[in-house]
């Protein structure tokens, strides 16, 4: 039986027709072409898939689509305004924080949720919030410095 | 640096051009002014570009200047993260004198790149680069030249800055190269080696330069071959065995009826399930029931080392001197040593994937594999059909690491979508990956080393099973030595390739990885080596340089021990280590800091440095990257990474049974290189990897006195060591 499952996308409203048990993973990138997001295991292994569900950070392939409903999703492609990319963006490009870029978007969309929930992390926060994401070329110390570099600058940001 | 035997029978047979008519190549592309190169052998030989007259047609890239001053440089190296889609830009840009940003890399094409073996074997940089600047040192004077008669100016009184040629007396005199191209082809071969820049009038060489795919990468934008879709597109999932090479006997699909729309593939030993939606395909080939003959195991993780000097008796000497018993009679302590390697995994990130359809007869396939090529000709094979049907486009690979040049996922796609005529997207599941994987094989290396009351190696007996002997001639003076190799039978040069026709000794596939074979013997020669000086009771940093004979090792080594602080005091708990290694032409030395927790032998890696002789860095922050990348990666199989079986069946499936290297394990990296931009350029995706191994493995003993020559050096085999002492 096919179900109607409304939420919002990159501050898109959407409805898809679903089964209802398919992942959100399968949902966003399939049904909604939103590619970014990628599959590198579908077993809650390895953070490739990870998304911000209300803010907070979720590996989609674990997730179930009729669980996200009315729901706000943010994926990779929701993180820049137009061409301004978000500081987390930023700080992997100035650091050089990827190889192959397959973990790219998850490392930085659970970044994302680290740091919205721990704006001023230290190293070993960073670490231990970001330690089940897997990066197989071994960008990880990187990704670590542009963490501490993006949550300088959008600490910036919220003083102003 | 000649490339020794074994490189030059490694590399020549497969990174010869194969001779097609590549002239149509050449009326297929637009105006511009186009120059023609071979990427090849002779390159190879002589380090810098120059082919003969003959090879004309005989090319393997180009590049073009477009007449809107854009240039293209077309090469069927692929992009999976070694950043060369960076680093070969920059050296074009450098020679063309325009800036980076102007430069389109057209990678992989099969219809838009003349024929590639394959990225592997850290090639790209030390045969690509020459050559590609050689080219753009050709198109440079020809714009040049054609400046010169436009502008009615002598072409010495011209200079070029950012694609602009102008009058070095009269600046406003100038004219920019989409000026100069406009209306023309004029197609070039490089057959001699023109004038190419000396590294003290370098601008783009040599300067740290930010991955030019980085923004595609952070915003998602970047393409791998599972992110295609095409209109009317089917996934398809694969029924598997559950044990490697199991042949099919008997399909019962009859639970399919209960999936709309569901249908099943069936071509040999391949079954398949394809449907619209890719859920629905996964549940549905779960139902179906394939009855397997499947081989009998013969070895498991454990009883593999025993297995394979058992089963392979036959052996070849790679390098001797000297004479092995005067060896033994002139040392005064003899060390024997056995070192082993399991097999290890490349898990990349992406697992093989791969998207197609057909334009009527023909085959359009995107795939993430590190042999575009290869590829190719496998379809042309697995559909019998011909060059022109198939067509490989360019994408993002998800990390290779040898793992992908083997393209099985891709000829499956292929024939299902063949099969239903429908485009097909095929992407394997983690655990697919984990079978069918080509893994880095299980290795035994057996080490007599012999010294005299100096400190001397005077004796050196190696016997590599499994292993091959990439990086084993020895940069250590050893008058009386010998390095041979126990293979699978009628497999020459390097043993990471499958038995050709015989059956394998390997419970499963076996294949390049990263370094192959380099990581498992430098981890036995480095850990020996150490042995040896504890076993006379010198520094193992002392031992290395009064032995070493090799003047770029000995440079490497003491960099690296400089900048290290090898004599600085350890903390309790703490070690040091050191190995060496040699690999595509580039010299490593890695000290490594670790703390082991006597209680649990559980280690964490400190600190690590690493010292490399590469030549020529061209872009010094990607060789960082790539070198940070390779160390890490590399603590993963000298510390966690093992592949558990049982014959066929594996029983590592995921990562939560395969550990790799994650953030907390992850050390304080540091990458030094030895100052040589006159020099030719060497490899640097694989190398610095090699050196972990060992170097952890030395740590480890000087931390705790374990001495665990089995990797992964886990935390039982370092409690098992304790216990013993
Ligand atoms: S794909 Fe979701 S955790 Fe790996
Ligand atoms: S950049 Fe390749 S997996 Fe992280």
């Amino acid at each position: 039986m096919k179900q109607s499952v409304s939420f919002k996308l990159n501050n898109q409203n959407v409805s898809v027709e679903v089964n209802g048990d398919e992942s959100l993973l399968t949902i966003i990138r399939t049904y909604l072409d939103k590619t970014g997001t990628k599959f590198g295991c579908g077993l809650g292994d390895c953070g490739a898939c990870t998304v911000l569900i209300d803010n907070e950070a979720a590996r989609s392939c674990m997730i179930l689509i009729e669980d996200v409903a009315n729901k706000e999703i943010i994926t990779i492609e929701g993180l820049a305004t137009g061409e301004i990319l978000h500081p987390i963006q930023k700080a992997f490009i100035t650091l050089d924080a990827l190889q192959c870029g397959f973990c790219t978007p998850g490392m930085i969309m659970n970044a994302l949720g680290l740091l919205i929930k721990n704006p001023t992390p230290t190293r070993n926060e960073i670490i231990n919030g970001m330690e089940d994401n897997l990066c197989r070329c071994g960008s990880y110390n990187r990704i670590v410095e542009a963490i501490e570099m993006a949550a300088k600058e959008m600490n910036k940001k919220v003083k102003i | 640096m000649k490339p020794d035997k074994i490189d030059q029978l490694y590399f020549s047979d497969v990174n010869e051009p194969i001779k097609f008519d590549r002239r149509e190549f050449l009326k297929k592309l637009g105006g511009g002014i186009i120059v023609v190169f071979c990427i090849g052998k002779l390159s190879l030989l002589d380090g810098w570009g120059k082919n003969e007259a003959v090879d004309e047609l005989n090319f393997n890239a180009y590049l073009r200047v477009k007449e809107n001053g854009r240039v293209n440089c077309y090469t069927g190296k692929i992009e999976m993260g070694q950043g060369i889609i960076t680093s070969l830009a920059q050296v074009l840009a450098e020679e063309l004198e325009v800036p980076i940003s102007s430069v389109d890399m057209i990678m992989g094409d099969t219809d838009l790149c003349p024929y590639d073996a394959g990225t592997w074997g850290s090639l790209t940089t030390r045969f690509a680069d020459p050559v590609i600047r050689a080219a753009a040192a050709e198109a440079r004077e020809t714009l040049l030249n054609l400046a010169a008669e436009k502008l009615h100016i002598n072409e010495d009184q011209l200079t070029i800055k950012e694609g602009v040629i102008f009058d070095i007396n009269n600046p406003s005199k100038k004219i920019t190269y989409a000026e100069i191209t406009k209306g023309k082809k004029i197609v070039k071969t490089l057959t001699k080696k023109p004038e190419i820049k000396k590294a003290k009038d370098f601008k783009i060489i040599g300067t740290p330069i930010i991955s030019t795919d980085a923004l595609a990468k952070v915003t998602g934008k970047a393409q791998y071959s599972g992110d295609i879709k095409l209109p009317g597109m089917v996934y398809a999932t694969v029924v598997r065995p559950t044990v490697y090479g199991a042949k099919k006997l008997k399909v019962d699909a009859s639970a399919l009826s209960d999936f709309e729309g569901v249908a099943l593939i069936e071509d040999g030993d391949l079954v398949a399930v394809v449907h619209t939606s890719l859920e629905t395909a996964n549940k549905a080939a779960k139902k179906v029931k394939v009855i397997w003959d499947a081989p009998k195991a013969t070895s498991n993780t454990d009883s593999i080392f025993q297995y394979l000097e058992d089963q392979i008796t036959e052996s070849s000497v790679f390098k001797e001197a000297g004479d092995l018993l005067i060896g033994k009679q002139i040392s005064i302590r003899i060390i024997d040593g056995k070192y082993y390697d399991g097999y290890k995994a490349h898990a990349p990130m992406e697992t093989h994937s791969a998207t197609c359809y057909f334009e009527g007869d023909k085959l359009i396939i995107w795939a993430s594999t590190q042999t575009p090529f290869g590829l190719r000709d496998q379809l042309v094979n697995a559909l019998h059909t011909s060059t022109e049907k198939v067509q490989v486009k360019q994408i993002f690979t998800g990390g290779g690491f040898g793992g992908k040049i083997y393209n099985k996922q891709a000829i499956e796609a292929a024939l299902i979508s063949k099969s239903c005529g429908k485009p097909v997207q095929l992407v394997w599941s983690r655990k697919e990956e984990f079978m069918y994987d080509r893994f880095r094989p299980a290795a035994v290396m057996n080490v007599t080393s012999g010294v005299d009351n100096k400190g001397k190696l005077t004796l050196w007996d190696f016997d590599i099973y499994c292993a091959g002997t990439r990086g084993t001639s020895l940069f250590y003076g050893i008058e009386n030595n010998r390095t041979r190799m126990f293979n699978e039978k009628n497999v020459r040069g390097d043993s990471h390739t499958n038995s050709l026709n015989n059956v394998s000794v390997h419970p499963f596939g076996t294949g390049a990885w990263r370094a192959p074979g380099n990581n498992s013997t430098t981890f036995a020669r480095e850990s020996h080596i150490d042995v040896t000086a504890h076993k006379i009771g010198i520094d193992p940093l002392e031992f290395r340089l009064n032995n070493l004979n090799h003047k770029n090792m000995t440079a490497t080594l003491k960099l690296a021990a400089e900048n290290f602080g090898w004599k600085k005091p350890k903390k309790e708990g703490h070690g040091y280590g050191i190995a060496l290694g040699e690999d595509a032409g580039t010299c490593v030395a890695i000290i490594a800091e670790v703390f082991v927790n006597k209680n649990t032998g559980e280690v964490q890696p400190i600190r690590v440095v690493c010292a490399q002789d590469m030549g020529q860095v061209v872009n010094p922050l990607g060789a960082t990257v790539q070198t940070e990348g390779g160390i890490t990666m590399g603590l993963g199989y000298a510390l966690f990474e093992e592949v558990e079986f049982n014959g066929g069946n594996l029983k590592t499936r995921n990562f939560k049974n395969y550990e790799i290297t994650k953030f907390s394990k992850t050390p304080e990296i540091t990458c030094i290189f030895r100052d040589k931009m006159d020099s030719k350029p060497e490899g640097g995706g694989e190398p610095a990897i090699i050196c972990v191994g060992g170097a952890i493995a030395n740590a480890v003993f000087d931390a705790c006195g374990a001495r665990v020559n089995r990797m992964p050096i886990t935390p039982e085999r370092i409690l098992n060591e304790l216990n013993k002492t």
